[in-house]
């Protein structure tokens, strides 16, 4: 699905969170935001997926995101949050199933098909001997299958992924990202995500939107937008990027220079 | 809109028994409890009129069966106007205080929630202790306790509520802060008036333990259609109810109005906890051990606890009102104190012999 964002300001208790932020994704796209802590990246997210107010234009489609009905936003956006609420006691296939809530009338079941659609999702993501389990007894990387799971069920055209690895070691953060790009790749997905991990971002997005402080620092290819200076400048971090043809891109911290030399032996 | 970027289509769907709703087996169980507790307190009590002989009666008005019943005309009134309003109002407010403590819980995301959480309790203390403590209404006969319970337990929902909203924020905690300290705030009050009218405490003190007596049909008459529509209202949402566990901001970005369906649910629940407690008193602990075991059980969505919490809280009160009425005839227990002394026990055992769950 096509989205475009021109002008967003979003104002939190006084404070400009989302300062004039403007981009567009065209169908299939995987747009990536990045910046420090603070730059507004979720809410930008929160923006899209109609859960704050906002000012400027936030367009679905053809439709400006803000005139939609709640129900009628979820059947286009499904959101991936940062910190998933996960009720322990449900079962995998019921959490999943839980996707298919924009499609039920308000005091519907879910049908044959919903159930259908949900271990579909959850086969599609190599989940399928997960559905009998309770979600409370399930790994980091096996709950972050279910909540990606449960996104796919939603039948939504857009992904909104907040910092979908935070909380996985370094193997599930990859089987995660990957289960991403190969729904993408099949479907025609259009994705938008925040992430916190460099590498990754320059890894899977297709462009990247460097926020700071609420505004737009700097968009364009990984390679446009990845580079010493600006990482320097907006994290105050150090880094090597590396890059050649069978790593791609990737962004290496250095510690900082030291004052005083090594010895040598 | 388009759909190419959909994924539905690409999934080969199979056909697929729906998830069920309540097992088969629970469905059955909380019948016949339901069936076992309404005989049982229909047939016991000073006069024992026998399982049997009520089976026999009950038959015997249904037409083309040819039963004829064995009772005297008696035994006959002591079943009709007697034992039986007493029995089914027995059920409508063990039915509403343990579905609207699963509401409760639900929209809260509380275990802890129970139907009194908003202030209901101290509202519906209040009202009451205002109409033993000044007599109103005492002498023209007219029994004004339920009514001045009822408006009490909603008003005090209703100012909860309010505060909670004009604070602000959609917190949940935010708006169990104002239930607590308009709960105070009430229960501050009623203490005061009962402080300044000592003679009245042994009464106000016993309709707080709860009871169950009825002046006949046009009791449950009044609380029949309060119940019927908080469990009809209850029961639209369980599935909402297990969409809300994921929490607000999920609930919304799955399409679901999350303000709207708490303050339905909290109406409802409330509407049916008001019309419990105007005519039974604070029957505490019903509400929460009825939804608790039912989920350690039966299983923790919504679809499950809310209509076998309805059942099973319909015939536990029956039970305990049995107790409450038997065990030390001819005087009565308050109900409140047995569903709390044999609840507890009971509840202990659920709890050890089950894995732990939450909410």
């Amino acid at each position: 699905m096509r989205l475009a964002a021109r002008d967003v300001r979003v104002v939190l208790e006084g404070v400009p969170v989302v300062d004039g932020v403007g981009f567009a994704l065209e169908e299939g796209e995987w747009l990536g935001l990045i910046g420090p802590n603070g730059a507004g990246k979720t809410t930008i997210l929160r923006a899209v997926g109609g859960l704050v107010p906002y000012s400027g234009s936030i367009r679905l489609q053809d439709d400006e995101a803000g005139g939609l009905r709640r129900r009628e936003v979820a059947r286009r956006v499904a959101v991936v949050p940062q910190i998933p609420v996960i009720p322990p006691d449900a079962s995998v296939l019921e959490y999943v199933v839980l996707g298919r809530t924009p499609h039920l009338g308000y005091a519907g079941s879910p049908g044959p098909r919903d159930v259908a659609a949900a271990r579909s999702a959850l086969a599609r993501l190599d989940g399928a001997h997960l559905v009998d389990r309770r979600l409370g007894s399930l790994s980091g990387g096996e709950r972050q299958r279910a909540v990606l799971a449960r996104a796919v069920a939603q039948d939504a055209s857009l992904l909104l992924l907040d910092e979908p690895t935070s909380a996985l070691d370094v193997g599930a953060q990859q089987q995660v990202l990957e289960l991403v790009a190969s729904l993408r790749a099949e479907t025609g997905l259009t994705v938008l995500s925040a992430m916190h991990d460099l590498t990754h971002a320059g890894q899977y997005a297709d462009r990247l939107l460097l926020l700071d402080g609420g505004r737009e620092q700097a968009s364009g290819t990984p390679h446009q937008v990845l580079t010493e200076e600006l990482i320097l400048r907006h994290f105050g971090a150090s880094v090597r990027i590396v890059s050649d043809a069978e790593t791609g891109i990737a962004v290496v911290p250095l510690r900082p220079p030291v004052a005083v030399e090594q010895p040598v032996p | 809109m388009k759909s190419a970027g959909g994924l539905r289509a690409r999934f080969p769907t199979r056909p697929e028994p729906a998830l069920s709703g309540v097992p088969f087996r629970w469905a059955l169980a909380a019948g016949v409890f339901v069936v076992v507790a309404m005989l049982l307190g229909l047939a016991l009590g000073p006069v024992d009129l026998g399982i049997v002989g009520v089976v026999r009666e009950v038959l015997s008005h249904v037409p083309f069966l040819g039963v004829d019943s064995s009772f005297s005309d008696t035994e006959d009134a002591i079943l009709w106007e007697l034992r039986a309003p007493r029995v089914v109002l027995g059920l409508l407010v063990g039915a509403m205080l343990a579905s609207a403590g699963a509401g409760y819980q639900g929209v809260f995301r509380n275990p802890l929630a129970d139907p009194y959480l908003l202030g209901a309790a101290a509202g519906a203390g209040l009202g009451a202790t205002l109409v033993i403590a000044y007599d109103l209404g005492g002498d023209g006969g007219l029994d004004l306790r339920p009514p001045a319970a009822f408006v009490g337990a909603m008003l005090g929902v209703a100012l909860a509520y309010l505060l909670g909203r004009s604070v602000g924020g959609r917190q949940t905690a935010t708006l169990i802060l104002a239930g607590v300290t308009v709960a105070s705030f009430l229960t501050a009050v009623q203490t005061f008036v009962q402080q300044r009218s000592a003679e009245t405490v042994q009464e106000v003190y016993s309709w707080i333990l709860g009871q169950l007596e009825t002046s006949g049909w046009t009791d449950v008459l009044i609380v029949l259609p309060y119940a019927i529509g908080s469990a009809v209202a209850l029961l639209v949402h369980r599935r909402l109810l297990d969409v809300l566990a994921v929490g607000d901001d999920e609930a919304a970005s799955l399409g679901i109005p999350v303000a709207r369906v708490r303050l339905l649910v909290v109406a409802a629940a409330t509407l049916g906890t008001a019309a419990a407690v105007a005519f039974s008193g604070l029957i505490a602990f019903v509400g929460i051990i009825v939804p608790h075991a039912v989920r350690l059980m039966a299983g923790a969505s919504y679809r499950v606890v809310l209509p076998l919490s309805l059942a099973f809280g319909a015939g536990f009160l029956v039970l305990m009102d049995l107790v409450s009425r038997t065990a030390v005839a001819p005087a009565q227990l308050p109900i409140g104190v047995v569903t709390a002394f044999l609840g507890a026990p009971f509840f202990a055992v659920v709890l050890r012999t089950t894995r732990t769950v939450g909410p």
